[in-house]
This record gives C-alpha cells, structure tokens and sequence, in this order.
C-alpha cells in the first residue's frame, strides 16, 4: 500500500451541484477506507459563479493537500482557472463540446457529458454524475460503490431518478474505459477500513449539541453557521430538541437566554455580523449568570466582508464583547472530531459555570469535511451543574440565588420551584436578585462573577503537542489551522519543529501559557491580517513571538505554503 | 414560607416598595397584576414575569414571582424563549412603550404573529419617564418635550392597529386608573390561549401631566357596555383607528383562537421542554449518515 495522496478539484457554475459531487465522492472513498479532507469554494449567489471542491484521500491525511491531481472541469473556466495548481502528471476530465483545451501540457480527458446525457435522456443537471463515474474510470476504482451512494442520495425522491442517475454514472464511466485507456500515476488501491465518520465541523457541533443533550437551539441564518440550523431543524426534533429561527439575531439571544433561564440547555448558532447584533445580551447572560453556549462561525469581515470565505478574524471580539467586564469561556476546536466533544463540552461548562461558552469556528472547518474515527458518545458524561430541587430549597434557610460563594458559583434555581424564587436583574443586583447600588455590594458580586472563571482556568486541558518534545521551532496556533499544520508537519519530520495547538482560548491561566515560556523559538500561525492570538499571548505571559505566518485572503493555509514558510526561515 | 395560602394580592408583594412618583399610573398596574394573579390563584413561583427596562422595567423590584429584569426592548423574546422551554409556566411580559414599541418594535410585530402563549402589558404612557421626558413612538403630535422643544412631529404608532394588523389573538386596551376593569383584563389576557397584547393607558403626572387621570376619562369608555363582541377584525379595526385624542374604548378590541406557537413544537405538545428526559439520547442513530 503506498502512501500517495491523491486531490481532485471539481468545478462548475453554482447551482450544478459540486459541493454535492464532491461529498458523494467522498463517500465513496470513504467506504473504499481512505482518509478524506475536502474544501469547498463558492460565491455568494445561487447560480452561476465559480464552485469548486476539492478533495484529498490517502491513507493518513489532515487536510486538503495542493497541488491537484486530477481536475474535473464542468466549463471551461474550470479549466482556465486552475491550471497553475495542477501537478505536473495531473488529468483533466471536460466535456470537449463545451470546454476548448488550452493547454496538451496535462493528460487530457474529453468525456463529452453533453452528448452522452443526451443518448441516455438525462438532464443537464446529471453532468456532475456522468463526471464522477469517468473520474472513478480514469482513476482505475470500480463503479459500484458509486452506485449504491447514489441509490441511498436519491432512493428517497424516485427509482427514476435512481435508474437515470445509475445510467449517467455507468456511461461516463464506460466511456472512459472504452475510449479513453492509457496509464494515469494515481490509482484507487484498497485500503483498510477503519471506523470513520466523514462529516463537516457544523455536522460535527450539531451531534455534538445532541450528544451535550442541548434542548433548545436558536438562530437566524447566517453563513458559514446555517448548516448547524439546518440539521438540528431535521434531527434536533427526533430526540425531543426544541429548534427555532427567530426574527433576528437579537431575538435569537434573548430567547436563548429565556429558555436557559427556565432550565432548558440552550444554544445560539451565528457568525460574526449576527453575533454584533447580540452583544448586550451577552452582557445579560453574564450579569444574570444565565448558561448559554454560543457557537460563532467567522468569516471575513468586517461588515458582509466576505460572505462565503474565511478568516480567524473574532477571537478579540468574542473576547471582549459588551460593555463591562464579565467572565466568559471561549473554546476553538481544531476539526471535526474536536467539534463533536467541545460542543458537548461546552454545555456542560455552561451550566456548571452560569456564563455565556463560546464555539469559535470558521468557514473553513464548519463547512470542511473530513473523516475522523466515529464519534464514543459514551466518552462524554453529562453535568448539571449546581441546580436546587425543591427539597434542598426547603432544608436552606433563606435561598439567595447570587450568594456571594468562594467558587463563584451560586447554586441556581429554576422557575417553577416552590420557595425558590429571585430576580434575575440586568441591574447589578444584591444576592437576591434585587437592584443595588451599594458600592459594596457591586464589588462583592463583580468578584463573585469573575471568580468563576478562575476556577475554570483550573479545570481546561492544557494546550496539545505535536512533533518532538524539544525542537527549535515551535509552531503555535488556534482553532482551524490544527488540521493544515498537522498536515504540513509530515512534510517537517526531519527538522527540528513541533507544535503547539490550542483549543480551549480563554481563559488561559498560568497551566495553557507555561509551555509557551519553555520553547525556544515560536511561529504564531492564524488567519487574520493583525496577529489576534499572538497579541493575546504578548499580554497575557509577555512572550514575543520570533516568528508569524498570517493569511487574510479569505483561503486556508495550505500545508505547503506552512512547510515553505519554516523553511525559509 | 413564601407563599401564604390562601393566595391574595399581598402575596405578590416584594421587600422593596415602589420608587415610582405619587400619583404614577404604574401603581394601578401593580395592584391590577397582583389582583388577576391571586385571582386566578397562580402561586408566585408559578409565574414567570419578564421585565424591559424603563419605569415599568423598575417594577421587577417590587413584586414577587420568578422575575426576569431584561435589557431595553427585550422582553418579549426572553419571554418567549421562556415559555417554549417551560409551557407549565404563565409567562407575563411587561415593559413601556419605549420597550414595545421602539427599542422593540420587531420583537412586538413577530411575537404577535407568533401567537406564543403568553400575555403581554405595556405602561403607554406616551413619554419616556426614567430619562427624565423625551418623546415616544406613542406621544401625541405637537408634545413638547427636552429632545422635541417645538413638539413631537411623527404620526405616533397605533398599538390597537399594529396589533390587529400583525394577526393578534387578543388585543385589549386597559386604564391604569381603574383598577378593577384592568384586572379583569389581565385575568381575560392570562387565561386566552396564545398571545394576549395589553396596551394600558398610563397616567405619568411628571413627565406627561397633560394625559392627566381627568384627561383620560373624558375620553374612555367601556367596549363591554355597548354590547361590543370582540369576534370581528373589521369591527376592531374601526375602534382602533378612533384617534385617542377623541376617545379611547377599552376591554377586548378583538380575540380569536388559533394555534399557538408551542402547537408547532409537537415535541413539547404533552410535556415541557424542561421536565422531558434527554438522559436517553443517543447520537448512533445519526451517525450512520456519514459512514
């Protein structure tokens, strides 16, 4: 078995199904027991534009690796547009009706779609389909397991469609083998299959709030977040999930917070412009100590900035969102796997802690998918927190929702328990919930609040090594970029770097810092234009930075440019 | 104990008395809730009252219940969120018209045509009172406040109109100072199934004293007295544009029952969001989508 990856880039007009194309292919690797990591592109419209997807499959892989092997181009700009970043034994699968090669450079691949839909009486719709049973052809794989995902995709909707789409699939496929032979390097060997799921990170955080037993879900579309909505609104309810899209993003928190305060888990889903729209009800959840999980997918901004790309640009926004000072918990997870035991994580630090938990991801990891071994439910154990029944309520005295206590943390109450009634007041307030504005008091609760969030800074992991334990380099970065640093230091073992990822950002006590202090030299790697996390590390323990790798144009880092970079230092 | 049976007005009480000016039309309020509360006899840790913030908002301090103190315009949706995770709760809002109709204005139009099973009470008392006297969305033309020295100049917001427009299930006009005819409103609002919208006529003597008590009971009169059935939208539509510088009718302008927003959560149809058990929820069901 060896150990070549394998890309391939599909591209098309929007609304020709590419982003689908490239998820089935997956599917079908998946099943064969490759790895897979995928990346997909798109414009902000509906139809017409550029998409494209990309895919990696090897054995063992991280992320989507560049340059492409095989490009599969439904028009011509497709063909155009990524010639530069084909390898040079890359194959081009297009349809030579449509598309005009301009170059002999690479094996080229002329499967007319056009004509052979026609010959079967498909729709134009199908090319992707004609496309992916000659992309299996020109890599030497078999067609059958392509066909039974497509049996599953469209079995639902009618065997017509099935049979249709079977027919596409099985005379791109033909064609290619009658017609089209000859010696292409990258081939489908078969793998060992392991136990993997292939999923998104937004599929990853949506089972990840079903498996933290989240009960309520609220949010109002907003890409790159939608995909997290859109799935809890079909699976959420099957085991009992109440998911509702508000009339804005402010009704979105502040219902959010109602349901949390009347005992339901409860969770957010937006992405940057909507989260603005939220900040002073992050301040109500905060004074009022009101668990909430907030998942935040960043794109570039500001404003609409760049609707449908990416960027690490809100770690300081969601930092420091709202007036005031109060505590708040930020986790970034690194990929889909991450994103599954965080999310169901960060409900249970919500409710132990009564404060806003934040899932910081990105377009590239929300809606990046790649395969990770099965989600173990049973590795995840569900906490409450500190919530009185009726019974203890009784056997206390005088029950003061927002007792000063050495921890912070308040037991809580919820609304319907006899005797245990308060006020949760937007107004800084006395222990029991009334407005106060005694001096005193506001700095017995100020502490109170922040207090917390020194005893949460005990209990999250330590940020997670790679490589060596000792190298010149250490390689540091947050959130999405675990994948592509990974990837790239495949390509970095005989060299003398390692790397330090972090997942869990704030808070960051002396434990998350120390391993920073111990490394020689260090690389602050993030996708944004002014070093967010290399700043909040400069603040925070005073350690400069050697070296920074940033990119802001939207795209991820690609594991080539991380190795160049290091390389040339 | 903390909930004296049996249950009376005084059972609402909180440890602060009110910081309201004498005389303020939110007294009436106060003492109207209290006594549609005991008379529906619902013990205090039964309802679940949500606040906005203004004069009105202040009221979180002085009454007894679970008390939501939220942000300017937010009420209503903390309400709502409260409500589909609780539906055993009686869920009551309340706020100004700077909450309602302003600051909230949307949260008003879609919390409305959701139809959620709450009530909701507005002070209107045409100023905005704890900032000391600036115009409000329902300030009459030509009132002369600090940021209006030459007279407020906007058509001021119809609250029966909007209510009836945006598909209201109950849409009812009150007196702040008549206590006993409010109460049976509030009484009415509570026990209607979906959505009840109260727009209460609230005497602020600091701030407004020209909508004085005597001002407005030149103009009020009772819709139940003319033998008013609130069951016709075109009916309730022409009392709602009668232009309360002229008169001003209350009780139910309109009442309709449909699906509340809960019957559309077949989840929570039988029992609450917060009393279902998810101990047993298991993720293998989902996981084989992505194998």
């Amino acid at each position: 078995m060896s150990n070549k990856l394998i890309t391939i880039k599909i591209g098309g007009e929007a609304g020709f199904g590419i982003k689908v194309a490239g998820a089935t292919l997956g599917k079908v690797f998946l099943r064969l027991g490759y790895e897979i990591a995928d990346y997909t592109e798109y414009p902000s419209l509906i139809r017409g534009g550029h998409n494209t997807t990309e895919l990696t499959i090897g054995p063992k892989i991280y992320h989507v690796v560049r340059p492409i092997n095989l490009l599969v181009a439904l028009n011509q700009e497709t063909f155009d547009k990524h010639l530069s970043i084909l390898s040079d034994d890359a194959g081009i699968i297009f349809d030579p009706e449509k598309t005009k090669p301009t170059t002999d450079k690479f094996k080229l691949y002329p499967v007319p779609f056009g004509k052979i839909l026609k010959e079967i009486a498909g729709s134009d719709l199908m090319k992707n389909t004609v496309a992916l049973g000659a992309t299996l052809a020109v890599l030497d794989g078999n067609i059958e397991g392509y066909l039974q995902v497509l049996k599953e995709i469209f079995g639902k909707k009618s065997d017509k469609i099935v049979n249709a789409n079977i027919a596409a699939a099985n005379a791109g496929y033909s064609f290619v083998k009658e017609n089209l032979q000859g010696e292409f390097p990258y081939k489908i060997e078969p793998q060992e299959v392991k136990d993997q799921v292939y999923l998104t990170g937004n599929e990853a955080i949506a089972l990840g709030a079903i498996a933290g037993q989240c009960q309520a879900y609220f949010a109002y579309p907003m890409t790159p977040s939608t995909s997290v909505l859109v799935y809890l609104s079909k699976h959420g309810p099957k085991v009992g999930m109440l998911v509702r899209q508000a009339e804005d993003e402010i009704s979105v928190i502040n219902q959010a917070i109602g349901a949390s305060w009347a005992g339901a888990r409860s969770m957010l889903g937006t992405s940057g412009g909507g989260f603005a729209l939220m900040s002073e009800a992050l301040g109500l959840a905060g004074i009022t100590e009101t668990p909430l999980v907030i998942f935040v997918s960043q794109r570039s901004g500001p404003a609409t900035g760049l609707p449908t790309w990416s960027e690490q640009g809100d770690l300081r926004f969601v930092l420091h969102t709202a007036q005031g000072e109060f505590p708040r918990i930020i986790l970034a997870p690194g990929d889909q796997e991450e994103c599954f035991y965080m999310t169901a994580e960060a409900h249970n630090l919500a409710q132990k802690y009564q404060m806003p938990v934040f899932i910081l991801s990105d377009k590239n990891l929300s809606e990046g998918g790649k395969t990770v071994t099965s989600f173990d439910q049973s590795k995840i154990a569900i906490e409450h927190g500190e919530v009185l029944s009726e019974e203890q309520v009784k056997q206390a005295k005088k029950y003061l929702r927002y007792q000063v206590t050495e921890s912070g943390v308040s037991p809580r109450t919820l609304p319907g328990t006899e005797n245990g009634l308060f006020t949760a007041n937007s107004d800084e307030h006395n222990e029991y919930g009334y407005s106060e504005e005694d001096g005193e008091n506001r700095i017995a609760q100020v502490d109170k609040r922040a207090r917390k969030l020194e005893t949460v800074a005990k209990e999250i992991p330590k940020p997670v090594f790679y490589g060596p334990n000792n190298a010149d380099l250490t390689i540091v970065s947050w959130g999405s970029t675990k994948s592509t640093i990974l990837q790239a230091m495949e390509s970095l073992k005989d060299k003398s770097v390692n790397f330090l990822h972090y997942s869990y950002m704030w808070p960051l006590g002396t434990a998350q810092f120390e391993p920073l202090k111990k490394a020689k030299k260090i690389m602050v790697i993030e996708n944004n234009s002014t070093g967010l996390f290399e700043g909040i590390i400069r603040e925070n323990v005073g350690r400069v930075s050697e070296f920074n790798f940033r990119k802001y144009d939207g795209r991820p880092f690609w594991p080539h440019e991380i190795v160049k970079k290091i390389l040339n230092i | 104990m903390q909930t004296p049976d049996p249950i009376k007005p005084e059972s609402y009480n909180s440890d602060v008395f009110p910081t309201w000016c004498p005389g303020c039309g939110n007294f009436g309020i106060w003492a109207a809730l209290k006594m549609a509360l005991s008379n529906l006899k619902i013990p205090p840790h039964k309802v679940a009252l949500i606040f906005g913030v203004g004069c009105s908002g202040n009221f979180a301090n002085f009454v007894k219940g679970y008390v939501f103190h939220s942000l300017h315009g937010r009420a209503l949706p903390v309400a709502s969120g409260a409500k589909l995770a609780n539906s055993d709760l009686h869920v009551i809002a309340i706020g100004g018209d700077g909450d309602g109709f302003a600051e909230g204005l949307s949260h008003t139009i879609q919390t409305i045509r959701s139809n959620v099973n709450i009530t909701y009470i507005v002070h209107d008392n045409h100023v905005y009172s704890l900032t000391t006297g600036q115009t409000s969305p329902t300030s009459l033309k030509g009132f002369k406040t600090k940021t209006t020295p030459e007279g407020s100049f906007e058509y001021p917001i119809n609250p029966m109109a909007l209510a009836i427009s945006a598909g209201g299930s109950f849409v009812a006009r009150g007196f702040a100072g008549e206590i006993p005819h409010l109460s049976d409103l509030i009484v009415q609002g509570i026990q209607h199934r979906g959505f009840s919208f109260i727009d209460v006529m609230q005497p602020c003597p600091t701030f407004n004293p020209q909508l004085s008590y005597d001002w407005y009971r030149q103009r009020l009169y009772k819709l139940a007295d003319q033998g008013y059935k609130p069951d016709n939208r075109h009916k309730a539509w022409d009392i709602a544009q009668e232009e309360i510088s002229e008169k001003i009718a209350t009780g139910v302008l309109y009442q309709e029952q449909r699906a509340t927003l809960e019957d559309n959560f077949p989840q929570i149809s039988k029992t609450a969001l917060v009393k279902k058990d998810f101990s047993g929820v298991d993720i293998r069901q989902f996981l084989g989508q992505f194998k």
